[in-house]
């Protein structure tokens, strides 16, 4: 019987707030946070909706209970915000004896400081000490440091995919016996860099992004934070936690098609769907609802949504993506959206795919329209499809009390 | 569970592309960073059509995981992961370049090919492989941690063969700009005299290594891979010490069964005390080497180092000019290489003969 793996701590911050009551508040009062670009100063402010965390620097500082401290990107600081509220939602520090994790994830890294410092690197010492917080690992060092964690610590860049492998990681370690309790999600503030570059791809929505609406036009970058806790039955016994619910299974596929487009058939995102099914021993009709990866991408949308029917036939669960709320997270969005599903199962709800108005053509199936309350909700699949075929899904399950 | 390294392909500073016999002519430079001496025609890895709007990075990694794979007869990996301390420099900075200026991308390509996953993707890409896939990008953790990956995958059960590399590639101007924070020698060296200084700095180098691990044993198996173990921020030496006595009895093995300790001396006195410090106080009586004056110091040297370590298993020779010491063993059946990174990321990787 392989171990059980159960969420015992969360912890979030994105434009739709800061904290789980923030973001439960905003998701039931379909509030988005997506607006024209306010913090991150850009060229592109007036030809874009993004949904930025609505907090400064100077700000994010203060969230982190860190002075101002020079090297710091906010990148870390958005992880480190979330982290530390995963960490005290599952009391880490009461019991120092266990052996923990930190999975982290980002593709920006440090780039916020590196993208306007990067004349000064090339042309004068004045900011070298944000030299080395450029890459991937600072912001997981930064976080490790701060939580004194030090048993297992690393960091996963698998485009949107990034903090569901985290999340998968941190459960294998547990599985396998390596560690008690993991530290697991992402982390990715806006950039320029990516922010042009996803615009040179030509899949912004200059309008509130509409997943699998049939007139879609793209994607609304978001940014953001967030971090589960993972425990193990044995570690849970001696902290005495809360379980908030069972992480029952998980399918990494890769789609292999091409560099930034999925197959029309979504065969990397079935596989991963499939995997995480077979994985949970549970079978299509358990699965209550499905956060779906659903960026409103021409691409995404129709790949996700066939693998979807392939996978559920007829009897497809309610689906909608709540990327019309955040913004698409990238590197932080499998954990987010791992969070915003589990709350479907805490609060007993199913969140709405705002925006939406007309079904697309290709699928038989059309997303959630409106706030589902008062749903028994046992189990939830949570899907985060990457660029680079990078396709990654999770189920939570509801634990029910013996 | 047993994962032998059934397959290598190793493009480095070195001729371990497209070469005969084990390290049979030594390059050494006067440079400023070592670069890899690439394989002559990408054409016999990559369709040329493809290869032309692919990176320096993209290329290099298709090419030494399909002559891994070759090597291995393994034609589908059930996973494909990548370590990989800084991606594709050279795309990162064409967008740096004018990001300032914020003109619009006339070409995405670059933002593509810069995202750290595109290596193990493109592999996938030329395989049609839909098996797992991922990216590890932590400094001088990445390559160890998809070897973590890739050994738990064959543990689980998930996996008989893996597909794991890890690489890097240096640029001029990554150089000029981490010569800021005294990484390197202040002038150009000839690597093989890199430990000769006794200055701060170290050499830059650049490489791509992918190694297939199986289940299976094989007339082309070069070593067995035991054990991988990553500390980050060890308090002290004893510490160490623990954590490794731990490792090396969990393979039922001790101290003195290491027959060579293959360590990550890069040059800077700074770094290079903390080996000094650890050979004295935990391996008195090993055979010391090293090997980045081979292929410079780079986030994921160790896949060189893992290279090294499976053919001197393999062929049961140890190069001379990588000794440190007089000490020696025969037969050399386990290798211990250690790596670590400012006293901050130490990393060891435990591998026996087959």
């Amino acid at each position: 019987m392989p171990r059980r793996i159960f969420v015992t701590g969360m912890g979030i911050i994105t434009g739709i707030g800061n904290g789980l009551s923030e973001t439960k508040d905003s998701l039931f009062h379909l509030r988005t946070g997506i607006s024209k670009p306010r913090f991150l100063k850009t060229n592109l402010k007036d030809e874009v909706l993004v949904s930025e965390v609505k907090y400064s620097l100077e700000e994010s500082f203060l969230l982190a209970n860190i002075p101002f401290t020079e090297g710091y990107s906010r990148n870390a600081l958005l992880g480190i915000i979330a982290a530390k509220q995963a960490y005290i939602d599952a009391r880490i520090k009461d019991f120092p004896g266990m052996r923990t994790g930190l999975i982290s994830a980002t593709t920006v890294g440090g780039m916020d400081r590196c993208e306007l410092y990067y004349e000064d690197f090339l042309s004068n010492d004045s900011k070298n000490i944000y030299i080395d917080s450029y890459d991937c690992a600072d912001s997981t060092e930064k976080i490790a440091d701060i939580l004194e964690i030090k048993d297992h610590i690393t960091t996963i860049s698998t485009a949107c995919s990034s903090s569901a492998n985290s999340i998968q990681l941190g459960a294998r370690l547990i599985r396998n016996g390596d560690l008690d309790r993991v530290i697991a999600g992402g982390t990715e503030t806006l950039t320029k860099f990516h922010l042009n570059g996803f615009n040179a791809l030509k899949i912004l929505d200059k309008e509130p992004c509409k997943p699998f609406d049939e007139h879609r036009n793209g994607i609304n970058l978001g940014e953001g934070a967030a971090y589960l806790v993972l425990e193990s039955e044995n570690s849970i016994k001696i902290s005495g936690n809360q379980v908030i619910c069972e992480l029952t299974g998980w399918g990494n596929s890769c789609e292999a098609f091409h560099q930034t487009a999925s197959s029309p058939d979504g065969i990397g995102a079935y596989l991963a769907m499939k995997k995480a099914l077979d994985m949970s021993g549970l079978k299509e009709p358990d699965i209550d609802y499905i956060n779906a990866h659903g960026t409103g991408t021409d691409n995404n949308d129709v790949s996700e949504g066939r693998a979807i029917e392939r996978l559920f036939g007829s009897e497809v669960p309610p689906v909608s993506s709540t990327k019309p709320y955040t913004g698409h997270t990238t590197s932080a969005a499998g954990a987010t959206e791992a969070i915003i599903s589990i709350l479907c199962l805490t609060e007993h709800v199913i969140w709405p795919n705002l925006n939406f108005s007309e079904q697309m053509k290709e699928l038989h199936f059309a997303p959630v329209k409106e706030l589902i309350k008062n749903k028994k909700i046992n189990t939830v699949m949570s899907n985060s499809f990457g660029f680079g075929g990078n396709d990654t899904s999770l189920i939570f399950s509801r634990v029910h009390k013996t | 569970m047993p994962a032998y390294i059934n397959g290598i392909g190793m493009i480095s500073p070195q001729k371990t592309v497209e070469t005969n016999g084990f390290l049979t002519e030594i390059m050494d430079y006067d440079a400023e960073y070592l670069s890899c001496i690439e394989p002559s025609n990408y054409k016999l890895y990559i369709d040329p059509i493809q290869s032309r709007r692919m990176n320096r990075l993209i290329k290099m990694g298709i090419a030494s995981a399909k002559l891994c794979l070759e090597e291995s007869g393994c034609t589908m990996p059930d996973a494909i992961i990548t370590g990989t301390g800084l991606g594709s420099v050279e795309d990162t900075e064409k967008i740096l370049g004018t990001i300032h200026l914020e003109q619009p991308f006339l070409n995405p390509t670059p933002f593509m090919q810069s995202t750290y996953n595109t290596i193990s993707s493109q592999i996938a890409i030329q395989l049609k492989c839909h098996n797992y896939n991922s990216t590890y990008v932590h400094r001088t953790f990445s390559f160890e941690s998809s070897l973590q990956d890739a050994l738990l995958q064959i543990v689980e059960g998930t996996a008989n063969d893996v597909l794991a590399g890890g690489i890097d590639e240096m640029t001029l101007n990554h150089l000029a700009i981490t010569r800021r924070l005294g990484h390197w020698k202040t002038t150009p060296v000839n690597n093989l005299q890199l430990l000769n200084w006794n200055t701060p700095g170290s050499m830059a180098g650049e490489g791509a290594g992918y190694f297939l691990f199986s289940t299976k044993k094989q007339p082309s198996s070069y070593a067995r891979i035991l054990d991988v173990k990553c500390l980050y921020k060890p308090v002290n030496m004893d510490e160490i010490k623990h954590q490794i006595t731990r490792m090396l009895a969990v393979s039922g093995l001790t101290v003195s069964n290491i027959d060579l300790l293959l360590l990550g001396l890069n040059g800077d006195n700074r770094n290079d005390l903390v080996y000094s410090d650890f050979a004295n106080c935990i391996f008195q009586d090993a055979p010391l080497a090293y090997y980045k004056h081979l292929c410079g110091e780079y986030h994921t040297a160790s896949a060189f180092a893992l290279w090294l370590t499976a053919n001197i298993l393999k062929e049961q020779k140890i190069p001379e000019l990588i000794r440190v010491n007089e000490k020696s063993r025969e037969p050399v059946r386990h290798i211990l290489i250690y790596n670590q990174y400012y006293n901050v990321n130490h990393s060891f990787i435990l591998v026996s003969s087959v």
